[in-house]
């Protein structure tokens, strides 16, 4: 329905992947805010930190997990690094908490828990993930996604529900005679059991699942910068997200989104930490394979 | 001859004090008569034998004709055990001069008939070196072994036994571990070299002096089943508890496979227990057989701290269930015992209580009928984790490719819209 308005690129000079100054001339939209896109960072820096110190302490008898505790000074400083980016989590999540509170409560935003804009799943998402599934091989047209798609939902909730499980199981270790008060004996050993399965599920997910959806796969590789710099092409929104494009030019809301394009520096610097990170990410997903099919 | 004059002097004194020593009746007048003109006569003989001998031999740097030294540092040789003795006493063949060119080895047991056995009965038996001057150093300066010029004086005893044993080339030889240099950085060997320490264990205190037989032996006292009565002889009170202990009372009964105090401690290394090192290589000798237990011990924040390095306070085997008188838990006096176990955990959990003590330290997860609600827990979260990754591994891998497939079609570029 929005194809009479999509320009099919047709040279080279129009990839999506180009660098920005190919694209001055280019239109782009605002899709992540400031905020958000620290949330991001914050969330993904202290996610490295937690899976590099944790991964150790789960396969502590595999040989690379004990030359990198050594090395950075043992079991004490794994545990406080890993500690530290518990609290930097935590607090990120209780930002986060907060602030869909104000805009639900206090601003009283709508299509918070509802509706195209909404990060709840509903009746569509169910209907895109077969459609989807039913393109992939060939018995179906693609798709078109509104703001949030289907598989950027369930990382969300993913993550959000990951945050619960392992950060109180993290807890109840961190402070057991405490948590003793008032859960019963056993749960002290369900703690470990749900910390440690429930962390490797965020880990293989996130560094396998996630990183390809979003980042490696053909159509965003080798990075999707939109969360670094929040903005993105006119071309690359109404390939990726048409129904979203679609509406907000129907509402007559699209101007208010458009923005200068990302700096220069800035889209540089992003590529070296996203990339950074995405590199650890990989190291520590081969490194979880190896010791986790090396001691099952 | 002024070393001759003195020893005569020593003699007659000697004598005379004899002869003192015997008044009484007349029977034994005559009798101590005889004896003193014995004694009298002979070693004036001998003296005059010997004077002889050391007219020669008191040069120290004297050689024979192959360079081996002849010489006799003759002060020191009368202050020895066998001072006493003159020269034709041991080296029977000689007499006069010139006497053989090479005259027939000494045969000590003539005199230690009992030693000579013991060692003919010992794994020394085949020893290429000397059976007696090996250990005891030159004959004509050896020393009560309270003596410390003596070589088997205590504090010189492993430096004795190390003359050999240190050395690498024989340590290999006869599948030795270099003993000598890890018992000399032993808490014995240090207790000897550094503190002076007399009744700290040295070789000897173990495997005893001349009858040394191999551990495989069972009538040597570093044989399995005699370990514990021979590190008791000096560590009574670990001994008493090991006894009544479970380890003890397997050993007892006739149980060779359990733990004896060379299993843990081993038996030339001996570490403080502790040492990081000493706590880190004793809880895998304790898994050599509680296999099961060590597994889920593995699976445990405890053991994960300490084989991250740095960390060892952790609780090992032996910081719950102690480590000589180890009891099993149904015995109330047990440190893992119920009642206890506050007690026990409190040692590192100050704020232990009874909720945080039912905290099972070897929970198996894998087991359903002893931890049912820990192996259900982890089968869902199992399947949790197969089923969610299983679905989007597939799902990934199918847009992936039809991405790829898609992007060959419209030239490079990503995904184009359909209709």
């Amino acid at each position: 329905m929005t194809d009479a308005a999509m320009t099919k690129p047709t040279t080279t000079e129009e990839l999506p992947t180009a660098q920005p100054e190919a694209k001055k001339n280019e239109k782009y939209y605002l899709r992540f805010t400031l905020p958000q896109r620290y949330l991001h960072a914050v969330l993904f820096t202290s996610f490295l930190g937690l899976a590099a110190t944790g991964l150790p302490m789960r396969f502590s008898e595999n040989v690379p997990a004990r030359f990198f505790a050594r090395a950075v000074g043992g079991f004490g400083a794994i545990l406080f690094m890993h500690k530290f980016c518990a609290i930097v989590l935590t607090l990120a999540f209780l930002y986060h908490v907060k602030d869909i509170v104000t805009r639900a409560v206090m601003n009283k935003e709508k299509g918070l828990f509802w509706g195209p804009t909404s990060m709840v799943a509903n009746w569509k998402d169910v209907k895109d993930l077969v459609g989807h599934l039913r393109w992939f091989v060939g018995l179906g047209p693609k798709p078109q996604f509104d703001r949030y798609a289907y598989w950027e939902k369930f990382d969300y909730w993913a993550v959000f529900w990951g945050m619960i499980v392992i950060g109180f199981s993290g807890y109840a270790m961190w402070f057991a005679p405490f948590f003793a008060r008032f859960l019963p004996g056993w749960a002290l050993n369900a703690v470990l059991v749900i910390h440690g399965e429930e962390a490797l599920l965020a880990i293989l997910f996130i560094f396998s699942i996630h990183f390809v959806n979003t980042h490696l796969r053909p159509d965003s590789f080798p990075m999707d910068m939109v969360i670094f710099t929040g903005k993105e092409t006119e071309e690359e929104f109404r390939r990726k997200r048409s129904l979203e494009f679609a509406r907000l030019a129907r509402q007559g809301k699209l101007e208010a989104r458009v923005s200068d394009p990302p700096v220069y520096w800035w889209v540089n610097f992003a590529r070296v930490v996203g990339f950074t990170a995405i590199l650890i990410g990989l190291v520590l997903l081969v490194l979880t394979l190896i010791a986790y099919f090396g001691t099952v | 001859m002024l070393v001759s004059g003195r020893f005569v002097a020593g003699a007659v004194k000697q004598d005379n004090g004899l002869s003192a020593s015997r008044p009484g009746s007349r029977g034994r007048m005559l009798l101590a008569g005889l004896v003193a003109l014995l004694l009298l006569s002979l070693p004036r003989v001998m003296l005059a034998k010997d004077a002889d001998c050391l007219s020669c031999h008191s040069d120290k740097t004297m050689q024979d004709a192959s360079g081996k030294n002849v010489g006799v540092d003759a002060p020191l040789f009368h202050s020895s055990v066998h001072g006493s003795l003159g020269c034709s006493d041991c080296h029977s063949d000689v007499h006069d001069y010139p006497h053989p060119e090479h005259p027939a080895a000494v045969q000590c047991v003539t005199c230690h008939a009992d030693e000579s056995k013991a060692i003919a009965g010992s794994i020394h038996a085949k020893a290429s070196t000397h059976p007696c001057t090996s250990c005891h150093g030159n004959a004509h300066e050896i020393f009560p072994k309270g003596d410390p010029r003596s070589a088997v004086y205590p504090l010189n005893i492993p430096k004795t036994c190390g003359t050999c044993h240190g050395n690498r080339a024989l340590a290999q030889k006869y599948g030795l571990e270099n003993v000598y240099s890890v018992y000399m950085d032993s808490i014995h060997g240090y207790a000897v070299s550094k503190e002076g320490l007399l009744v700290a264990a040295n070789c000897m205190s173990c495997h005893g002096s001349h009858n040394i037989l191999s551990h495989k032996d069972p009538r040597s006292p570093t044989n399995k089943a005699n370990i514990a009565a021979t590190c008791g002889s000096c560590h009574g009170g670990v001994k008493a508890q090991y006894m009544s202990g479970v380890h003890g009372k397997q050993m007892a009964s006739g149980n060779m496979k359990a733990p004896v105090c060379t299993d843990c401690h081993t038996a030339h290394a001996i570490l403080e227990p502790t040492l990081a090192s000493f706590r880190m290589q004793s809880t895998p000798i304790c898994g050599s057989c509680h296999k099961e237990q060590m597994a889920t011990y593995r699976d445990t924040f405890h053991s994960q701290l300490g084989l991250l390095g740095g960390y060892v306070q952790t609780a090992r085997c032996w910081d719950c269930h102690g480590a000589h008188e180890v009891l099993p838990a149904s015995d109330p006096r047990s440190p893992v015992a119920k009642a206890n176990l506050i007690k026990t955990c409190g040692k590192c959990h100050a704020d232990a209580n009874a909720s945080f003590v039912e905290y099972q330290p070897h929970a198996n997860p894998r087991n359903r009928s002893l931890n049912p609600e820990l192996y259900y827990i982890r089968l869902f979260m199992n399947l949790l984790l197969w089923s969610v990754l299983g679905f989007f591994a597939l799902h990934t891998l199918l847009w992936f490719i039809r991405s790829k497939r898609e992007q060959e079609k419209n030239g490079s570029t990503g995904e184009a819209k359909h209709d």
